[in-house]
């Protein structure tokens, strides 16, 4: 046994404090993120009904999955994991994920490389592009549904005049298109926010790098490609981390826009709809509980692949 | 006689205390389309002049779908916010655990509303909401386009088909090219239930789930129902009206760009409205049939007004609902906003079948009226009504046959019925 010293009681004393000082904040987590967590979960193993949550008792993973027995030797599966449904809505969900992301990803580069040169009127320009970010995705949506309303709608009737259709396009009712409707107005809506996290790593990269550069006479696309892109590229996946987990949990724009159809349900709008409209609150809080699941996974393995470093900034 | 004045200013001070003590803030949610929205704030500034009292209108979105998640969830929560809530029609069985009997408070007003009204919203031996208005579907045309193509307003769906088709061909023919033959409430929420249950039960195909339980909605003729409705999809109804709630069909009609709307009362007041373009244009008659010797559907809708269980104001919130449902209110709502009221009286009503000729004809269409299996399915009729709306939007949609659909609706519900519903 070592005899303690001055530097280690120096140093449990700042332990000590540290856990003080974030003592609180842990609480409020618990209080307002864990614990509801923890009783959705649990919630998913009973039977409760949103109107009768004391009466709740635990069924176990009949939610997830259950066999029926028809008493004549045939019987079939239900519950969340033979859920065609179910299925559908996270497929749709990991659509839309990817392909919003990488839409504003892209668009949010070009516009940030852009924000990232000096010419006149960059500061407003700045500011001008955030506004669709700023703009409540409620009001967004809703502003964008009038828009591609098929009748009345101003999408239609550019598209019409340019003569690129021939016909009003019912963006928001075919199936065929509903799904290409909330990736419009989404990758309009986020788009910026891409841009700013970019644009925030592109003012990172030192400007000596582009001296030296311009002094051996490096290709633009070349110094792209090999100098800045490498530079920024940590910066581009934590804003693409922190984007697909926006969009997986996508809820208000699919709500507002198309809600109740298979083509663009999502896990949130499914677990709502169970929560709230049917009276299968256990079920919802089961699809609540794989959906952070999902999401959890997915943002793991994502990380891992990018070997992606959140513990320091090397 | 010092005595009696002592009684007086006992009185009068009881009077002033009560009068004073009593004046309570309600709150008061309700969905509004059309001219909902002005009616009942005219309404409700009566009654604070009248008692005193403040009412505050929380409002809703459009769909009635949105309007019960978010009721479902305040009412769970025992919320005290709001007092007095407007049901649609079908919500009693599932929400009557809610809301208190207004069974006694209305005892003296009972026997003046039209007694099926009543019925619906009894659950279990308790009222859980008072009707405010009734809701029936109509056909709307536009009878000078009929008249100037010389056809007359079709009886089936067929003829309606044919109409729409010939009117909408001539009237793009000569230049307008946004005419569209008919338009609804396609979008996949509780409208499209309603709309299709119409199709289907004029074809003589039963409802979803009948009034006993049972299912028996794979028949010849509830797909034939369908398969008319998916025929309408892109030929005389835009491909949008599978996204189409109640003010989206009445936008596209209203702007004299559609020949036939199905479409609920309110409307008539705003289409023959001085601002609307088509003013005097209109007509209402019975939806069609599924064709001869069949019966047209008309299914029945409407609002309620329920006091919640957990308003801290019950006995002022009971004297909301009881003034906004008198004969005053209710002839106001016939005339401005062409909402059939759930008094027998206001039906013969001079004043208003002069206003409002329509009010008093659409009494018998409300007679056989259509209720949708909210009783029959009690808890699981927002899921089966689901499961019904997305086996029509599909079909409608392309997304496999009325057949195909149809059965696999038959074994949805019967799975989700299970034992009983």
């Amino acid at each position: 046994m070592k005899p303690s010293t001055a530097s280690s009681s120096l140093s449990r004393q700042r332990l000590r404090s540290a856990w003080l000082f974030l003592a609180p904040m842990l609480l409020v987590l618990f209080a307002v993120a864990a614990w509801p967590l923890a009783r959705t979960v649990w919630f998913g193993f009973t039977d409760a009904s949103l109107d009768r949550m004391g009466k709740a008792s635990w069924i176990g993973f009949s939610n997830y999955l259950d066999y029926l027995d028809y008493g004549n030797g045939t019987g079939e599966y239900f519950g969340l994991l033979v859920d065609a449904r179910w299925w559908r809505s996270v497929w749709n969900t990991l659509r839309f994920a990817f392909v919003s992301v990488a839409f504003e990803t892209a668009f949010g580069l070009v516009i940030a490389l852009v924000l990232n040169r000096q010419f006149r009127g960059r500061a407003f320009v700045r500011a001008a592009v955030l506004i669709p970010w700023a703009i409540p995705t409620i009001v967004s949506a809703k502003m964008w549904a009038w828009m591609m309303h098929d009748q009345f709608g101003i999408l239609n009737d550019m598209l019409l005049r340019l003569h690129l259709i021939d016909a009003p396009i019912a963006w928001t009712a075919s199936p065929e298109t509903a799904m290409v409707a909330v990736l419009i107005v989404d990758i309009w809506k986020t788009t910026p926010f891409m841009a700013l996290l970019i644009l925030a790593g592109l003012q990172l990269v030192p400007g000596d790098v582009y001296e030296a550069a311009k002094l051996d006479g490096i290709p633009p696309v070349r110094l792209f490609r090999k100098v800045t892109l490498p530079l920024i590229l940590p910066a581009v996946l934590v804003a693409v981390v922190f984007r697909a987990l926006d969009a997986l949990r996508v809820f208000d724009l699919v709500y507002v826009l198309t809600p109740n159809t298979d083509a663009t349900r999502t896990m949130s709008t499914f677990a709502r709809e169970n929560l709230f409209d049917f009276d299968k609150f256990a079920y919802g809080s089961a699809a609540s509980t794989l959906l952070f699941l999902v999401i959890a996974l997915i943002t793991i393995s994502f990380i891992n692949l990018t070997r992606m470093n959140l513990e320091d900034g090397e | 006689m010092r005595h009696y004045a002592r009684i007086l200013a006992g009185a009068a001070v009881a009077a002033f205390m009560a009068s004073s003590s009593i004046a309570a803030e309600l709150s008061i949610v309700h969905g509004a389309v059309g001219k909902d929205n002005e009616v009942l704030r005219a309404e409700l500034d009566r009654f604070e002049a009248a008692t005193g009292h403040k009412v505050t209108i929380v409002s809703m979105p459009e769909s009635t779908t949105d309007q019960f998640g978010q009721y479902k969830l305040w009412l769970s929560a025992g919320a005290g916010d709001i007092d007095v809530f407007r049901l649609d029609v079908i919500w009693a069985p599932q929400l009557a655990e809610h809301f208190i009997d207004l069974k006694e408070p209305a005892a003296d007003t009972l026997d003046q509303y039209i007694p099926s009204t009543l019925a619906g919203q009894t659950v279990d031996g308790k009222l859980v909401a008072l009707p405010m208005f009734i809701g029936a579907p109509a056909l709307y045309y536009r009878k000078d386009l009929l008249e100037k193509y010389g056809e007359k307003v079709p009886s089936t769906w067929a003829e309606l088909k044919a109409t729409a088709q010939k009117i909408q061909d001539g009237e793009r023919a000569a230049g307008n090219n946004d005419m569209q033959g008919f338009v609804f409430q396609g979008a996949a929420y509780e409208g499209l239930t309603c709309n299709a249950m119409e199709w289907v039960a004029s074809y003589g195909g039963g409802n979803f789930v009948q009034p006993d339980g049972s299912i028996e909605i794979n028949n010849p003729q509830a797909a034939e129902a369908l398969k008319m409705a998916a025929s309408w999809i892109g030929t005389i109804s835009p491909k949008g009206v599978l996204n189409y709630k109640e003010e989206d069909a009445r936008g596209v009609f209203q702007s004299g760009n559609a020949v036939f709307m199905r479409n609920w009362n309110y409307a008539y007041a705003l289409v023959n409205g001085d601002d609307s373009p088509i003013k005097g244009k209109v007509d209402v008659s019975t939806l069609p049939s599924g064709g001869e010797g069949l019966k047209p559907a008309a299914t029945l809708g409407g609002w309620e007004l329920a006091v919640s269980k957990y308003s801290k104001h019950q006995t002022e919130a009971i004297e909301l609902v009881k003034f906004l449902n008198n004969y005053e209110n209710q002839k106001e709502r016939a005339i401005v906003t062409s909402r059939p009221p759930t008094l027998t009286a206001v039906y013969s009503d001079a004043e208003v079948g002069e206003k409002q000729p329509f009010i008093p004809l659409w009494k018998p269409v409300l007679d056989g009226t259509l209720a949708r299996p909210s009783a029959a399915a009690k808890r699981k009729y927002n899921e089966a009504s689901s499961e019904f709306w997305t086996a029509v939007h599909d079909t409608l949609s392309g997304n496999g046959t009325a057949e195909e659909n149809l059965a696999k609706l038959q074994a949805k519900l019967t799975r989700l019925k299970g034992s009983q519903w």
